[in-house]
């Protein structure tokens, strides 16, 4: 018995670990069915009515919308940005490049309140008016970082062996990068951009401060967590896990069949 | 000699093109971050010293470089300040001490199954962060499962709650940032070549010794990395602490947050941001320069 149990010890601690990762997850999701009326707290018998009815509370949906349409916009921004840059640091040598690192490096080192807070100053002193443009301003700077270091990584994973490769087989510069060095990047930069989009998605602290009068779901949770959070809103978080999960699981399987070929 | 002419300045364009390239990669980006982290940076410096004006309304400053602002608003919030970084200490070893065993296990024992339980450590991270927090606060909550079942044995008593408290608060950044601290851990430990282990064990290393001489060391990188990704962005937190915190457990950004909007004290939510960020910037390099690595920046 003590045996099987110093054996397996991992194994238990996985499960354990696991359990702990998913419980809030799970709860989530269970009170997504929950009969409740306007506050979700206590359960009181199940129902498909809130899957049915995804935008039956008041302004969910709408806040919903603004976080995707914030998240899309700076994303597309962050990821075009943040890989220029990756290509830049990854690829040459110049003056300047250790510079470059630590402006990158700052913004992931500065907890999101000062970074939201001085944001917010600034856009104060200069008259232009917290809202939807701000937040997208904002998501981008806080996403540039993350997109450098994630794009950055596949770079340097890269054989240069197939670039030249590609040279020696008469592939002018212009070529070699649009048909060798993107196409292996790639992966990288989806996986960038996956992941600055759950930033955007998420964030609620910096989104705070430079939002304004426009909600992101974030603040609809918050703003509704003092009354009670309809169960619209554990809905839509349930959903959200699900096709994150899906979209990163068809990634891989792209991945898997392109290495068997 | 027109010829030769012409792809001498050829060469000499190609090469003056090479050398710009990189900073016309950079120049969009780093414009943005310039006009957006850095000038924001500075602006909010120059409010950390400014006082109110004599005749204005609520919310209107002017310079007057009173750098005393700092010394005020650090004693006015010691408390908080120090509840900060403690309670960010605290997830963080937390955080490790949970994260570790399990980037271990899926580094090394999942076989097949790596790929999927890497996707599940991430995945709770989709589910909206708010929705999480608040879901721990109803399960350990009032009218939650866990407090009922505690309270029928006996274990707790009725006027024990669970929530609402600097135990809960401290437990919900450390469920928050786990992935932040699991990912880089599994990293580095995946990269270990599985003959230097084996190698350990020839040399007649029982487990332990292999685990605390071998292992630990060629993990440090991702040690160094996943606790910053975790203890940054705890310090600055103040979500766990309104959400599953009571009055006695406010954190810095709760501070800021306050000052900012309820009091519209821009000065002093500036100087204390500004001090914020300078303690965590002198953490992190220092913590950087002990564990050696350099590879993060």
């Amino acid at each position: 018995m003590i045996n099987w149990f110093r054996k397996n010890l991992i194994r238990i601690y996985m499960v354990l670990g696991f359990t702990y990762l998913f419980i809030p997850v799970a709860y989530t999701f269970a009170f997504s069915f929950n009969n409740s009326g306007k506050s979700n707290l206590v359960w009181k018998g199940f129902t498909f009515k809130n899957w049915q009815n995804p935008c039956g509370a008041p302004d969910v949906c709408k806040a919903l919308g603004n976080s995707i349409q914030i998240g899309l916009i700076a994303t597309l921004i962050a990821t075009i940005l943040g890989t220029l840059i990756a290509f830049a640091i990854g690829r040459n040598k110049f003056k300047g490049r250790s510079t470059t690192n630590l402006v990158i490096f700052l913004p992931m080192a500065t907890p999101e309140v000062v970074l939201g807070a001085s944001l917010l100053a600034m856009f104060l002193s200069i008259k232009f008016n917290p809202g939807f443009w701000p937040t997208i301003i904002a998501h981008v700077m806080f996403c540039i970082s993350f997109v450098v270091v994630t794009v950055k990584a596949r770079i340097a994973s890269l054989d240069p062996r197939l670039e030249q490769a590609a040279m020696d087989l008469y592939a002018n510069e212009f070529e070699t990068f649009r048909r060798v060095t993107l196409p292996l990047v790639m992966p990288g930069i989806a996986g960038a951009a996956l992941l600055a989009f759950s930033l955007s998605f998420d964030d609620f602290i910096i989104t705070n401060f430079v939002s304004g009068t426009v909600t992101t779901f974030p603040k609809f949770v918050y703003t509704a967590s003092a009354r009670g959070i309809p169960a619209q809103a554990n809905v839509i978080g349930s959903s959200m896990f699900f096709i994150a999960l899906a979209i990163v699981i068809a990634g891989q399987l792209v991945g898997r069949r392109k290495k068997v070929k | 000699m027109a010829f030769l002419h012409s792809t001498a300045t050829k060469v000499v364009a190609l090469k003056e093109k090479r050398s710009l390239l990189p900073y016309l990669l950079l120049a969009p980006g780093m414009l943005w971050l310039t006009f957006f982290f850095i000038f924001p940076i500075i602006n909010l410096a120059q409010t950390s010293t400014q006082t109110k004006k004599a005749n204005g309304d609520i919310g209107q400053y002017e310079q007057t470089l009173r750098f005393r602002n700092y010394i005020d608003a650090f004693v006015e919030n010691k408390e908080q300040f120090s509840r900060s970084f403690i309670y960010a200490f605290l997830a963080t070893i937390l955080a490790l001490a949970i994260a570790y065993p399990l980037a271990y296990g899926i580094a090394f024992r999942a076989g097949r199954l790596k790929n999927i339980l890497l996707v599940l450590v991430v995945a709770p991270f989709f589910t909206s962060f708010l929705l999480r927090t608040i879901a721990w606060k109803q399960i350990l909550g009032e009218e939650g499962p866990v407090i009922a079942v505690l309270r029928g044995l006996h274990i707790i008593g009725p006027q024990t709650t669970l929530t609402a408290s600097a135990l809960a608060v401290v437990t919900g950044m450390t469920y928050n940032f786990l992935p932040f601290m699991t990912l880089p851990l599994y990293a580095s430990l995946e990269r270990i070549d599985p003959r230097t282990l084996e190698a350990a064990g020839d040399l007649y290393a029982n487990p332990i010794t292999t685990f605390r001489k071998v292992t630990v060391p060629l993990s440090m990188p991702g040690v160094v990395a996943g606790t910053l990704l975790t203890f940054i962005p705890a310090a600055g937190d103040y979500v766990n602490a309104s959400i599953l915190g009571n009055p006695n457990t406010k954190m810095l950004g709760n501070v800021i947050e306050s000052r900012f909007f309820k009091i519209v004290d821009y000065p002093t939510a500036a100087a204390l941001s500004f001090t914020l960020m300078a303690a965590i910037l002198i953490l992190v390099t220092i913590y950087i320069r002990k564990a050696g690595t350099d590879e993060l920046v």
